[in-house]
């Protein structure tokens, strides 16, 4: 910890009250995780993470968890705009059906995405008659499954930013002779940036954990469709320890992630 | 709202949940964890107890059984356990977790379940190893998985599955919705998808029938009630239910 630069700032006393709450706030995090300590199979741990399902899975996660994050801001960026910008009849629906998926149980979603995109899918029958081309039981299916529980995470963390935003930069920028694109990529982008960061740590965080519109959209099949959490699912049903040892390796990942990603991209807080 | 009335409404949110949890043990709930194989019949068996034992609710758990007995190991509230498999239940006795020895109360036999009108025309279990055909099964660790890979292994078959799904309703509903060409699902779980699916009857030589064994359970504080429920399953009325649903005699 670096020393405050601020002469201004005191040290703050918290009330005791939050204080307790937040310590009971921490306690329902660290709790489980410490659960899962204590149960690992520490001796079999280095075979079972090195075993071909594990391996296999972790690399299908971290895959489709990324290739949904860059989903999610390709087309969730754009979303936040629109949202935020333009003034048109029906956005508040808009925004509704934009962020239906965070509230949505994901099986459900998975349902819904079969009933589109599945074989026998509005899209996805004429897809598949014209094409071939079949999103379940795929990769495709899995990223499609991601990146519909995630964007919605991107959308309002980026949506927030961009109506905090004060105009006047833009305007300026305008004022200048900046076409509307260079406006969007100079000025409004990098004002936005820690919170598209922020959003799309938050979306990938989702799509890893992603487990039931995935396991019903996608289905799940070691090598093809099986992410990590499909795997934990299966494996709680025969064998405890591989459950155990292939959480800790999606706790670990996530958390090396997510500390990386706070260095590089938020700095310091 | 101040921290005081936070922390307030927390503990009257906390004793809320409280009473819900000592309610459960005045012995008037009967918790019936079953194979999701048996759904639509122990449906029908939970309200024919009930009308039976006035005062009395049956609650239902439906999941595959080896994630039932994965629950049941982890000490879930469970007063009965009905399995698809004897290799759950024998688990189960074998960690002490059992009130009496299991009995076998239903059979069921193992079929091949395609779309209504067989659209791939699928004929036997042969097409199982079609890369080009959508095949699913239920995951080698839950019973369904195992019995549909000792009929496919019995007719020498190596299958090439596009999906392995968690319990065999998961695998029957993406059959239905011509999501799969062909899976391996109990005979019961055919009758109960009502014209959605079609069916094949397995060759006598690989044909695979399930023993369905139930148990109270050791951990029961209701002993008396999950032994007449385990007794009520073994009667001639709940034989007639199950038979109705496609279930053969133990």
């Amino acid at each position: 910890m670096s020393p405050d630069p601020l002469p201004a700032r005191r040290a703050v006393r918290a009330p005791r009250g939050l204080l307790v709450l937040a310590a009971v706030g921490l306690a329902l995090f660290v709790v489980p995780l410490i659960g899962l300590l204590a149960r690992a199979p520490w001796s079999r741990l280095g075979s079972l993470i090195t075993s071909p399902v594990v391996v296999d899975a972790l690399r299908l996660s971290l895959i489709s968890s990324a290739a949904a994050a860059a989903l999610a801001v390709a087309l969730g960026l754009p979303l936040a705009w629109v949202l935020a910008r333009l003034e048109f009849r029906g956005r508040a629906v808009v925004r509704g059906l934009v962020t239906l998926p965070l509230v949505l149980p994901p099986v459900v979603g998975g349902a819904a995405l079969l009933l589109a995109f599945g074989r026998r899918g509005l899209i996805g029958e004429p897809l598949y008659e014209a094409t071939g081309l079949l999103l379940p039981y795929s990769i495709w299916g899995v990223i499609l499954a991601n990146a519909f529980v995630a964007t919605p995470f991107l959308v309002i963390t980026v949506e927030g930013a961009l109506r905090h935003l004060d105009p006047r930069y833009e305007g300026a920028a305008a004022t200048l002779g900046a076409r509307r694109w260079r406006v969007f990529t100079r000025v409004t982008l990098p004002l936005i940036a820690p919170s598209l960061a922020a959003g799309t740590a938050l979306a990938w965080a989702r799509a890893l954990g992603e487990f039931g519109a995935t396991i019903t959209f996608a289905g799940n099949l070691p090598g093809q469709t099986q992410t990590m959490p499909l795997a934990v699912f299966i494996a709680l049903q025969h064998d405890r320890d591989i459950a155990v040892a292939l959480s800790l390796v999606l706790v670990a990942v996530s958390l090396a992630v997510l500390i990386a990603l706070r260095d590089r991209w938020w700095g310091r807080w | 709202m101040t921290v005081k009335g936070i922390a307030t409404l927390a503990l009257a949110a906390l004793s809320l949940l409280a009473p819900a949890c000592a309610g459960s043990a005045e012995g008037d709930t009967l918790a019936v964890f079953a194979a999701a194989s048996l759904t639509d019949s122990f449906e029908a068996l939970a309200a024919a107890f009930e009308a039976g034992h006035p005062g009395v609710t049956v609650t239902l758990n439906f999941a595959a059984s080896s994630a039932l007995r994965e629950q049941i190991l982890a000490g879930a509230p469970a007063d009965v356990f009905a399995s698809a498999s004897a290799d759950d239940m024998n688990r189960l006795a074998a960690a002490g977790a059992l009130a009496g020895g299991p009995r076998v109360f239903a059979r069921n036999r193992m079929v091949i379940a395609v779309p209504a009108g067989n659209p791939a025309g699928v004929t036997g279990l042969a097409d199982f190893a079609d890369p080009g055909r959508l095949i699913g099964l239920c995951a080698e660790e839950i019973p369904c998985g195992r019995y549909a890979r000792e009929a496919l292994a019995s007719a020498g078959v190596t299958p090439s599955p596009d999906s392995l799904e968690p319990d065999v309703r998961a695998l029957l509903n993406k059959i239905a919705a011509g999501e799969l060409d062909a899976g391996i699902v109990y005979a019961t779980d055919v009758a109960a998808a009502e014209g959605t699916v079609g069916t094949i009857a397995l060759p006598a030589a690989h044909a695979v029938v399930a023993s369905y064994p139930i148990a109270a359970l050791a951990a029961s504080p209701r002993a008396d009630l999950a032994a007449a429920f385990v007794a009520f399953v073994l009667s001639p009325q709940a034989q007639v239910l199950l038979a109705t649903s496609g279930f053969e005699a133990p």
